[in-house]
């Protein structure tokens, strides 16, 4: 048999039905379902008087539009927003899938949730109408975004019409060096490949560099797989990964779990196998890094200045110049003279415990910049409640940040969390794209550390300086 | 589903690599439950000013590109997020074909769940179709997804690569769900073997 990589091996174990011309039927094992790209899936199914095929493999909790002030119980979402959460909770009814509402301690984003509860587990087909589906990766599961009508294809069939993708393989060797973290692996990576670099392609993150993440770095990793044009971003599992999953609600338990980790402890790639397509990063290499531009492509060091448009080539030309307009900055601006206004730390990309900790670490007996706006954003209600009891949030609130329920938030400013014209914003999120944050609004992206770090200088900072 | 066949329209053309789907149709549009009614949303932020005015120098807002139907644009067309609002807006607005050296894979999908035909072309006559789509409503470019091919203002014919799959369900207006419950017991089929060889999932 030719040696496959861990992408074939998932890929070949799902394939329900596979027509002449290489078109598949894939069987989904776990489908992810939030408010905002699932009403009109449901709405179809009831159109056509069909059923929910799988309800026990069906997970839906609302995150995107949900405020995330302490008072939500009390309402606080604009109409439309109210109707699409009201939606959802009909729809998780009426089909009977499982279902997590605002008022339940274990909502969250999704992509937190999911693997919070055990549904993510290693070798699993997972998707979800969102992009960063690509988050659950982490766990050796072939994860990716889909669209609504795909939504409602998977509800009503279990399975997508797939063409397989290419492989890629992104290895990270050796060590990371002090102050940097997933989320500059994650960036580097994207800087080094350009937005388009992982289209059509599934990648696989491999090295001694991610071999010694934690799972939450990992899913940090995967994560933004997608902004790297990567549908899926995958790593092999290994004892860290059954650690993480071991004794989560829905992890299978007893003689189930032994079976589940020799089937697990398969999931690799076969030496010899093949990739389309090779990138190395040597772990010693990478820096903290921000984006300065409106494109997660646009990444540099934090030590470096703001490029101008002609150093690039091509299309990126006029793009970089639009970029810099956007951003209102001035080429050869040492990137830590750049000003800032607010700190946003959350989000499916660095909403963890890990990442609060993070962030915690360089805030503890700090104070935020006088004038600033801060907040942090824990990805699940379980999160915030195990930030509060190891005395994280205590340390958000006395640097004076706000310390929120749980939501997307303004990772993508679907709720009242939002950056008001002008405003420039340092994000643990994902995309800084126009008006992602709110309309004019300026993001930067970077680490919890790092946005910690600007936190206290009003600026942004080298995280180093404050090690 | 519309069906897409052959089309001649007036091209948009819209120089500009990255073209997000933020850009395209803005989160403030995604808390619709319905999917219809979002063309006048389409790249809204680029659109309207602050006051809802329309910015006279976008594309679409000049009087030969109101009608477009087609939308030339530069590689990496609708990275970023999974929203099918996007490919809604561009249908509801009445552009059925979008030419661009690449695509973001989810966006490229999602087109063809709503009618529209995402070619892909080599930059170069990519930058050919995008000169031809700057002279405006003199201009139709013309598709025909059967032969694959693209006609320009001039004559000049290009070929284009499409899945022979997704081009029969474009041709033919075809429900993907129809299709797959056809194949019922293959999937049920897989289900038993499943849950023998994984019953943990």
């Amino acid at each position: 048999m030719s040696p496959k990589t861990l992408y074939d091996k998932i890929w070949d174990a799902h394939v329900a039905h596979e027509a002449e011309d290489g078109t598949c039927l894939l069987y989904i094992d776990r489908h992810l379902v939030h408010e905002v790209t699932s009403p009109q899936a449901f709405e179809g199914l009831r159109l056509a008087g069909r059923k929910v095929h799988a309800p026990d493999k069906t997970i839906a909790v609302p995150d995107h539009n949900v405020p995330t002030t302490l008072d939500r119980a009390n309402g606080g979402m604009n109409e439309e927003s109210r109707i699409q959460v009201a939606a959802l909770d009909t729809n998780a009814k009426d089909f009977g899938i499982h279902y997590y509402p605002v008022s339940d301690v274990r909502q969250g984003i999704v992509h937190i949730v999911g693997p919070e509860q055990g549904w993510t587990l290693p070798g699993m087909t997972v998707v979800c109408g969102d992009s960063h589906t690509a988050t659950h990766g982490a766990f050796g599961a072939l994860a990716h975004g889909i669209g609504t009508s795909e939504v409602e294809h998977v509800l009503a069939t279990q399975t997508l019409i797939q063409k397989k993708s290419k492989n890629m393989k992104v290895e990270i060797t050796g060590k990371l060096r002090p102050g940097v973290t997933a989320k500059d692996i994650t960036l580097s990576v994207i800087g080094a490949t350009g937005t388009a670099g992982g289209n059509g392609h599934v990648i696989e993150y491999c090295g001694e560099a991610i071999r010694d993440l934690s799972m939450e770095g990992r899913m940090t990793v995967c994560n933004m797989a997608i902004e790297g044009g990567a549908r899926a971003g995958i790593i092999a599992p290994d004892d860290k990964t059954f650690e993480y999953c071991k004794g989560r609600p829905h992890a299978p338990k007893g003689a189930q779990w032994e079976a589940a980790v020799a089937y697990w402890k398969t999931l690799f790639t076969d030496e010899g196998a093949h990739f389309d397509k090779i990138v190395t990063l040597r772990g010693e290499d990478i820096a903290p890094v921000v984006t300065w531009g409106t494109s997660p492509e646009d990444v540099l060091p934090i030590t470096a200045t703001v490029p101008a448009a002609d150093s690039f080539t091509g299309g990126k030309v006029g793009a970089a110049q639009r970029s810099l307009d956007y951003m209102a900055l001035t080429p050869g601006t040492k990137l830590t003279d750049i000003t800032i206004d607010t700190v946003f730390i959350g989000s499916c990309t660095n909403g963890r415990i890990e990442d609060l900790r993070a962030a915690a670490a360089i805030l503890k007996g700090k104070k935020k910049k006088d004038g600033l706006r801060a907040m942090v954003v824990p990805g699940s209600g379980l999160v915030r409640a195990q930030a509060e009891e190891e005395g994280l949030a205590q340390i958000f609130i006395d640097a004076g940040f706000e310390w929120r329920l749980a939501g997307c938030s303004m990772c993508l400013a679907m709720n009242p969390d939002q950056l008001a014209p002008g405003e420039r914003c340092a994000a643990t999120s994902n995309r800084n794209f126009e008006g992602r944050q709110g309309r004019g609004g300026r993001t930067h992206l970077m680490s919890p550390a790092m946005a910690a770090a600007a936190a206290i200088t009003g600026k942004l900072t080298d995280v180093r300086e404050m090690m | 589903m519309q069906k897409f066949t052959k089309l001649s329209g007036i091209a948009a053309p819209m120089p500009l690599v990255n073209i997000d789907t933020d850009m395209i149709i803005p989160k403030q549009f995604l808390k619709t439950i319905k999917r219809s009614g979002l063309g006048v949303n389409l790249f809204d932020e680029m659109r309207y000013d602050d006051d809802r005015n329309e910015i006279p120098d976008f594309v679409l807002n000049q009087p030969q590109y109101r009608a477009a139907q087609i939308l030339v644009a530069g590689e990496n067309f609708g990275c970023g997020s999974s929203r099918e609002h996007a490919p809604w807006a561009i249908a509801d607005f009445g552009i059925t074909c979008v030419i661009a050296p690449s695509y973001a894979d989810i966006f490229y999908n999602n087109c063809f769940k709503n009618g529209i035909l995402p070619i892909t072309l080599p930059q170069e006559q990519v930058d050919v179709l995008m000169k031809d789509a700057e002279k405006g409503s003199n201009a139709r470019i013309e598709v025909d997804l059967e032969a694959q091919t693209i006609t320009s203002s001039d004559g000049d014919v290009f070929h284009f690569e499409v899945d022979s799959f997704k081009k029969h369900c474009l041709m033919n207006g075809l429900d993907d769900i129809g299709l797959t419950l056809e194949k019922a017991d293959a999937i049920a089929g897989f289900e038993t073997r499943a849950n023998a060889a994984r019953p943990w999932v």
